[in-house]
């Protein structure tokens, strides 16, 4: 019996390879099995496919008969990437809710006994909510492509613009699971997301110019990171870009402003997300 | 630290708000023991399981298991231990299989051999056929069943079990037992907590019982059935009577205790000859009209029931009856 008493030093014969490869195992297996999860969650499932599908199509022809882009083009071009920024943003619920979920059945229990890294738990929600968000990506782009839209600038510029929202999106998702970590239930959890969503969604340059805002709302939209995102998005696919005139600096910088962006909110969540998760997890 | 032991809990103690979850309990496991842990339901149980499965950290005391301290150590903990939670911790959009294979995976085992023990263990389980079926649809059977399997992918040696058979029907409760006891054989250390009896008595080599967080008896199920005196003697009036109670604790070694309306009686006595006679005679000499009497070694419900203070309610004693008397 006394063999199976492990001495001190056994603990110290994994090398920091076995322990980084580990990690790895562990986070490919968590998010093997969210993806399994999105796949048999109908409800989430539709939120990056169908979802997409149909709000492309409703906004193009519905609001796009009645909009004239300022400063000129058509607004199929113009509404893709504020379409592109709004699925991407509006996805990322999936996120809070999924890890409020985790935290509130007996799943969590299992994996906190199990000799796996913690962190892989955030890890690899993160990750497949980043696949998630490439799925969502990909439907709204072959929707757009289908009624018309078309990027006009060179393939790198093109691919820059995708790889910027899906930076953006996975920085958000951190911060969402932040808001999953702090909610008391999977319910409260959709509650206080919506509750950030649909200002950072919607009170931007997503569906119209922010030019013909009152002042006020004017500067909160010029200021929200999702504007950037959608300016940067704009500007790389060749498409009309009316916030490139706006003299605030993250619409003049649409790129460098996204990109701050989207490292501030990622280094900010992803330490918070650690705390959060730990002291959740330390009753 | 005692080498022997594979879990050792000393003086822990846990509050939740105004409960005191737990009370400074000290236990200890031998190595290849069981040990049940038993008590009602909001005794402390599950809290206990907590604490030793790094779950939840005490507010005061240190425990053990493998050698390891379950704060300091928590990381070399897990890697010895298997859990059974009270509550289903099975991930139900994914089936039997993979369930199985994710825990291996996380246990450290390379994806091949964990595909391999979910089989084995599949098999083990009587699982086969279920297997690839999502475990949404599996019965409270099933689920306890793949639960268990689940805390046995890395042949923990030290294994805990919260409530394994709470909610099964007889059958299923008679197959975990089995698979309980095979495990033991097996070389493992078992923590299991109850509220049967019965079920204490059949599996485990020690118990210990616990009540509002408190440790209130420990020992092997023989000497806790000593603990309460050597005999009990039961009593069935026809009607309640008055002085009854005061006629039958002349003869007896401890205090009477009364139910059923004042029809039941039971009280702890020494065993010696002439007993009921003596008992019928009082319960004669005051006028009171006896129904049934009998005398037997006490059973763990009447160990549980003298030792808490709490007669046992009706539907334990239905439960254990034939098994624990
Ligand atoms: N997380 C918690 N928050 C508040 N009270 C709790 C918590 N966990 C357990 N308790 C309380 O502690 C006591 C012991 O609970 P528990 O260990 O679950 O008992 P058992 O498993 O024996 O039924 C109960 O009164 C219960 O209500
Ligand atoms: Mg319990």
């Amino acid at each position: 019996m006394t063999e199976m008493i492990a001495t001190p030093a056994e603990l110290d014969t994994a090398t920091a390879l076995e322990r980084v490869r580990s990690w790895f195992t562990d986070v490919r297996v968590m998010t093997w099995r969210n993806v399994l999860h999105i796949r048999r969650e109908p409800m989430q499932l539709s939120d990056v496919t169908i979802q997409p599908v149909l709000f492309t199509l409703l906004f193009i022809y519905i609001f796009g008969t009645a909009m004239v882009v300022r400063g000129g083009g058509s607004y199929k071009d113009f509404a893709l990437a504020g379409l592109l920024m709004m699925n991407l943003t509006t996805s990322a619920v999936g996120t809070a809710i999924g890890l409020s979920s985790d935290l509130a059945t007996g799943v969590i229990n299992r994996l906190r006994t199990l000799p796996m890294s913690p962190t892989a738990i955030l890890f690899g929600r993160s990750f497949s909510d980043l696949l998630a968000a490439i799925i969502c990506s990909s439907f709204v782009v072959l929707t757009g492509l289908a009624v018309g839209w078309r990027p006009d600038a060179g393939a790198a510029s093109i691919a820059a613009g995708f790889g910027l929202a899906l930076l953006f999106s996975y920085a958000l998702t951190w911060a969402m699971a932040c808001l999953g970590l702090l909610a008391a239930s999977p319910e409260s959890a959709q509650g206080i997301v919506m509750l950030f969503m649909f200002p950072l969604a919607f009170v931007s340059n997503v569906f119209a110019a922010t030019q013909g805002m009152p002042a006020w709302l004017a500067t909160i939209a010029n200021w929200n990171p999702v504007s950037a995102v959608t300016s940067a998005c704009r500007s790389l696919f060749g498409n009309p870009n009316p916030s490139s005139t706006i003299h605030t600096w993250p619409m003049q910088h649409s790129v460098m402003a996204s990109l701050v962006w989207s490292v501030v909110i990622l280094v900010v969540s992803v330490t918070a997300a650690g705390h959060l998760y730990r002291h959740r997890t330390n009753s | 630290m005692n080498k022997n032991n594979m879990i050792e809990a000393e003086a822990i103690s846990k509050r939740y708000g105004e409960t005191q979850a737990l009370d400074r309990v000290d236990l200890e496991v031998a190595a290849g023991t069981i040990l049940s842990v038993l008590g009602p339901n909001g005794a402390g149980k599950t809290t206990g399981v907590r604490i030793l499965t790094t779950l939840t950290k005490p507010d005061s005391g240190r425990a053990w298991v493998a050698g390891h301290d379950v704060v300091a150590e928590a990381a070399a903990v897990r890697r010895k231990i298997g859990v059974t939670g009270q509550d289903a911790t099975l991930d139900d959009a994914l089936t039997g299989r993979q369930n199985l294979v994710m825990v291996g995976e996380l246990s450290r085992l390379r994806r091949a051999e964990a595909k391999r023990r979910a089989v084995e263990l599949l098999g083990l389980f009587e699982l086969e056929d279920a297997a690839d079926r999502i475990v949404k649809g599996y019965s409270g059977g099933m689920r306890r069943r793949l639960d268990l399997a689940a805390s046995l992918v890395m042949r923990p040696p030290v294994l805990f079990l919260d409530e394994p058979t709470t909610g099964l029907d007889p059958t299923s409760r008679r197959r975990m037992w089995t698979m309980i006891r095979e495990l033991v054989t097996d070389g493992a250390t078992l923590w299991l907590t109850t509220q049967y009896l019965d079920e204490a008595d059949a599996l485990a080599d020690r118990i210990a019982v616990i009540d509002h967080g408190r440790l209130i008896a420990q020992g092997t199920p023989l000497e806790l059935k000593a603990a309460i005196g050597s005999q009990l003697l039961e009593v069935t009036l026809a009607s309640p009577h008055a002085g009854a109670a005061e006629a039958i604790e002349a003869l007896a070694s401890g205090s009477v205790h009364i139910t059923g309306g004042g029809l039941r009686l039971r009280a702890p006595v020494a065993s010696e000859h002439g007993l009921v006679i003596s008992a019928l005679r009082a319960l004669d000499e005051i006028g009171a009209q006896v129904d049934d009497i009998v005398v037997h070694r006490p059973s763990l419900d009447d160990v549980f029931a003298t030792l808490t203070g709490v007669a046992p309610s009706p539907d334990q004693d239905e439960e254990t009856e034939g098994v624990a008397a």
